[in-house]
């Protein structure tokens, strides 16, 4: 039997962990309206895991954190007394750049990652939020891409092994270290994108890219259904881009391209577009920022809502009108930077009942079939707790959602794990 | 099989659709791999959604073990009928649903074949990825269950990167959609687990793909090496240089000779081929090539040739692609392996390939995906000597034993079906299978979704790990163990 919260004996923790790796919460620890009481940064996966099974035993329920970037995702927990933190876990365990793929603990950062891969002339080809921060057991949780997604696919298609800790204590590995693996369940992909819900995620392996040899950039402006009509045509064409993305706000609406490879590879692909997008010119100066726009559109002074949402690559233009009509209705203020394969994120500042009514008005549009309407999904991610309170962030659940819970109830029977952050209460 | 429930499969399907007389079952006895061979009870050849279901919640209902069944060309046993169920086939489910080109995806049933996806869009100069070499027969339902990939899965990825949703038949019969034409549907990533689940969740109805465009030129170059270790070496030059082809291929000298004896695709007879696919605008292909034919050069290639037109590319192709069936002609039997090593570790498999042919007194003829480390060793035995169709087996079981200690896996792409669930607790430890069958338990906890497949041994739902304890329901006389 699970003992009481109050009579908890974190001495038993400290036992394990050592005491310096065990400390209070601060008020800086709190989120999404949720205090934890302690927080443990165990040294190896073991302890995570006995760390885990201990909480569980415990009656307590735990979130795991990483860079702590994205904590605030998802729909606040129900509690939290334990945060788990990944810190002390930040190896490069192993960079095979022969073999192109590298084994890394889930405490990494994504900068360190990147760092070490470079020294070899690879990188893990994805550019997810705040690197800087961010680490390999946090993007993995929260399935974060950016803006390479277009050509090299998101985290599913890049991780190739994962270990991760369960609540019971078990520590579990599926797939390995080389690229074409069918042996077994694929965990990697159940876990990405899973917020840390079914257990911890100790360690990961990917599969590497080398680095592009050079990469031009080019902007075009105009009105989001012409720009959207280059974007298709571009899709259409033989060119090969490894960015493409379309960046809305009320003064008006630009497309952003841009090519790798080998100068004279640039230079045939340049010509090309520019004959695709004729007569419109291309900017002669593309901002040096272009590609981080994703990240960009998270800062901002005003209360503000910054939902990820996914169209069809032919209805950009389309959630281009629906969020302006929308966000008119209610004098907010509006951007959005959208990837060609049709998934982005939106930015909304106004007060919180405007930003709940136009997240609702946006998800209810985007339900629907009709000719206005580019149907889809929205997700709020980052909001005012106000916003949240009382609907599910991540939408509808659907006809997988038995499913879902049904796995939640075998990895994690007494929702020891962030209870209720997931869709659909999960 | 009772006659009250062959009387409801009939009025599910249609009298002609159900399959019960011994000779037409006896088609469905085995797939690609003809080692193993069950009689099922019954087949199924359902046409629609709603009948799969239907079946299904019979079965769930009697508790009678199915297993779905594509082109049947699977390599490792995977539509292994169960002796004491059904084989629902999906072969007349194989209609394409929506194509859209725009958004580059293609809606289709499971019993679509592959190469018929690609035929489909290929007017308008697109294409679907995954290319196993059985893709003119084996079907977009099978690609799912086995997570296919192909020769050009070194870039462009698996099926899982190109499946991007499912709409499945559960174990109980009821219906539920995973992942969708948008991209990240917010929920756990079933769509993900799912492909190469290999049968054992559910059944796939309906299939989204993902198509792309056809790059602007592809160019084959052909080079001939001494030894697999300079092509090896080849290899490792081609990728240290920061190049990704759309597919690297190597083929040992027995090979070599199969594919000429079978297909005469004029092939140098040479210690080891290497075949390097480039693709891309025609400029960054043209650089590229050049750094391809320097590389080969200075490992050791003393012919190289470059395949630029369509006719010529498909011939060089030929003999690649024909290299299993090719075998044929040099041996009255053989078996086909599929693991995969860390690239690197090629020269050391390679020469304790050749000291375990040697002892056992057995040839083997190599193929690899080189570009990924995915090898393919023919073990070439005469079924008619008494004793050595087990002594090829044992050899080939112990490639994949050298596989494991390479850091590598027992399968890249055929799966383990039934052939080799019994290594899946020689690579994985028991913690980690216990782990995936929580997820085989959330979809299936009656165990009736192509049963006794992929894992080492059946394990019910809510059994521990490690020493034998009758289940609770062996207790209560409920379930058995067999």
């Amino acid at each position: 039997m699970p003992a009481a919260v109050q009579q908890v004996s974190w001495s038993e923790l400290a036992a394990v962990l050592g005491e310096e790796h065990l400390r209070a919460a601060t008020a800086a620890d709190a989120f999404d309206g949720v205090a934890p009481r302690m927080i443990a940064e165990p040294g190896t996966a073991e302890d995570l895991a006995r760390c885990l099974r201990w909480a569980r035993g415990a009656g307590l329920k735990v979130t795991p954190r990483g860079g702590g970037t994205k904590l605030g995702w998802g729909n606040p927990p129900a509690a939290c007394d334990l945060l788990l933190s990944t810190a002390r876990l930040n190896r490069v365990d192993e960079h095979a750049w022969a073999d192109m793929t590298v084994i890394a603990e889930a405490g990494c950062r994504v900068a360190d990652l990147q760092q070490a891969l470079a020294e070899h002339g690879q990188h893990l080809a994805l550019d997810p939020l705040w690197p800087e921060r961010a680490t390999i057991g946090g993007i993995l949780s929260t399935n974060d891409s950016g803006t390479l997604r277009l050509r090299y696919g998101s985290l599913r298609d890049l991780v190739i092994g994962i270990t991760v800790a369960l609540p019971d204590g078990t520590l579990a590995k599926s797939g390995g270290k080389v690229v074409k693996n069918v042996a077994g369940y694929d965990l990697a992909k159940l876990f990405t994108g899973a917020l840390g819900t079914l257990g911890v995620i100790v360690q990961a392996i990917f599969r590497l890219h080398p680095l592009p040899r050079e990469t031009r950039s080019l902007t075009f402006s105009g009105a989001p259904a012409a720009l959207n009509q280059l974007l298709l045509s571009v899709l259409a064409s033989r060119l090969t881009p490894i960015g493409l993305q379309l960046r809305a706000a009320p003064g008006g609406a630009q497309l952003d391209v841009r090519f790798d490879g080998t100068a004279a590879g640039i230079q045939a692909q340049v010509e090309q577009v520019l004959q695709l997008a004729a007569p419109t010119p291309a900017a002669a100066d593309a901002p040096a920022d272009l590609w981080t726009a994703h990240q960009a559109i998270w800062a901002g002074a005003a209360p503000a809502l910054v939902a990820r949402f996914s169209v069809l690559p032919a209805r950009i233009a389309a959630v281009c009108a629906l969020v302006e009509r929308t966000a008119a209705a209610r004098s907010l203020a509006w951007r959005l930077v959208v990837q060609g394969v049709g998934a982005g994120y939106v930015r909304l500042e106004g007060d919180e009942p405007a930003l709940r009514a136009t997240l609702l008005a946006l998800r209810e549009e985007l339900a629907g079939t009709g000719e206005t309407q580019p149907g889809g999904t929205i997700v709020a991610l980052g909001c005012p707790l106000g916003v949240k309170r009382g609907l599910d962030v991540w939408g509808p659940a659907g006809d997988a959602q038995p499913v879902m819970v049904r796995i939640k109830q075998r990895f994690d029977p007494d929702g020891t794990l962030s209870p209720g952050r997931f869709l659909g209460g999960i | 099989m009772e006659a009250r429930i062959l009387d409801e499969f009939r009025a599910i399907v249609g009298a002609p659709d159900l399959i019960t007389e011994p000779e037409q079952l006896s088609t469905y006895e085995c797939d690609g791999l003809t080692v193993f061979r069950v009689l099922p009870l019954a087949v199924l050849l359902p046409t629609s959604t709603e009948e799969v279901q239907a079946i299904v919640r019979v079965c769930h209902r009697e508790r009678i073990p199915f297993v779905a069944r594509g082109s049947g060309t699977g390599l490792s046993g995977g539509a292994l009928p169960a002796a004491n169920g059904i084989v629902i086939g999906l072969s007349r489910m194989n209609r394409i649903l929506e194509v859209d080109l725009p958004n580059l995806r293609v809606v289709v049933e499971p019993g679509v074949m592959n190469l018929n996806v690609t035929a489909r869009v290929a007017p308008d100069g697109y294409f679907y990825a995954p290319d196993p070499s059985s893709q003119q027969v084996c079907s977009i339902g099978g690609n799912v269950a086995e997570n296919s990939g192909g020769a050009h899965c070194l870039k462009y990825g698996f099926t899982t990167t190109h499946v991007l949703g499912l709409e499945v038949v559960l174990p109980d019969g009821s219906l539920a959609h995973f992942g969708d034409t948008t991209l990240d549907r917010p929920g756990y990533d079933l769509c993900g687990v799912f492909v190469g689940s290999e049968g054992t969740l559910g059944i796939a109805t309906k299939v989204i793909l993902r198509i792309m465009k056809k790059p602007e030129v592809v160019q084959v170059l052909l080079a001939a090496f001494h030894s697999t270790n300079e092509a090896g070496a080849a290899v490792s030059a081609i990728i240290a240089a920061g190049m990704l082809p759309a597919a690297i291929e190597m083929m040992d000298n027995l090979a070599i000779q199969a594919a000429e004896a079978a297909v005469h695709a004029n092939y140098p007879d040479c210690g080891g081929l290497l075949l390097v696919e480039l693709d891309g605008p025609a400029p960054e292909v043209a650089t590229l090539m050049a750094e391809v034919v320097e590389a080969c050069t200075s490992c050791g290639a003393w012919e190289i040739r470059l395949a630029q037109s369509d006719a010529e590319r498909a011939r060089v192709w030929t003999g690649r692609k024909a290299a299993f069936a090719a075998v044929g002609r040099i041996s009255p039997a053989y078996i086909v392996q599929d693991g995969v090593i860390p690239r690197t570790a090629l020269p050391f498999v390679m020469s304790e390939i050749s000291r375990l042919s040697a002892e056992r007194g057995l040839r083997v003829a190599n193929v690899f995906h080189a570009g990924d480390g995915n090898l393919h060793p023919l073990v070439l035995y005469d079924d008619a000597v008494p004793g050595q169709d087990k002594l090829a087996e044992d050899l080939a079981g112990e490639i994949l034993r050298l596989c494991i200690r390479a850091g590598g896996s027992i399968t890249g792409e055929h799966g383990v079906g039934e052939e080799k669930k019994m290594f899946m607790s020689e690579m994985f430890a028991e913690p980690d299978l216990a782990t995936m069958q929580l997820v085989r338990c959330a979809f299936d906890p009656e165990h009736l979704s192509n049963p006794d497949k992929v894992f080492p041994r059946p394990r019910l739902c809510g059994e521990k790990p490690g020493v034998y304890a009758p289940h609770p329901l062996e207790t209560a006389g409920v379930a058995q163990r067999y």
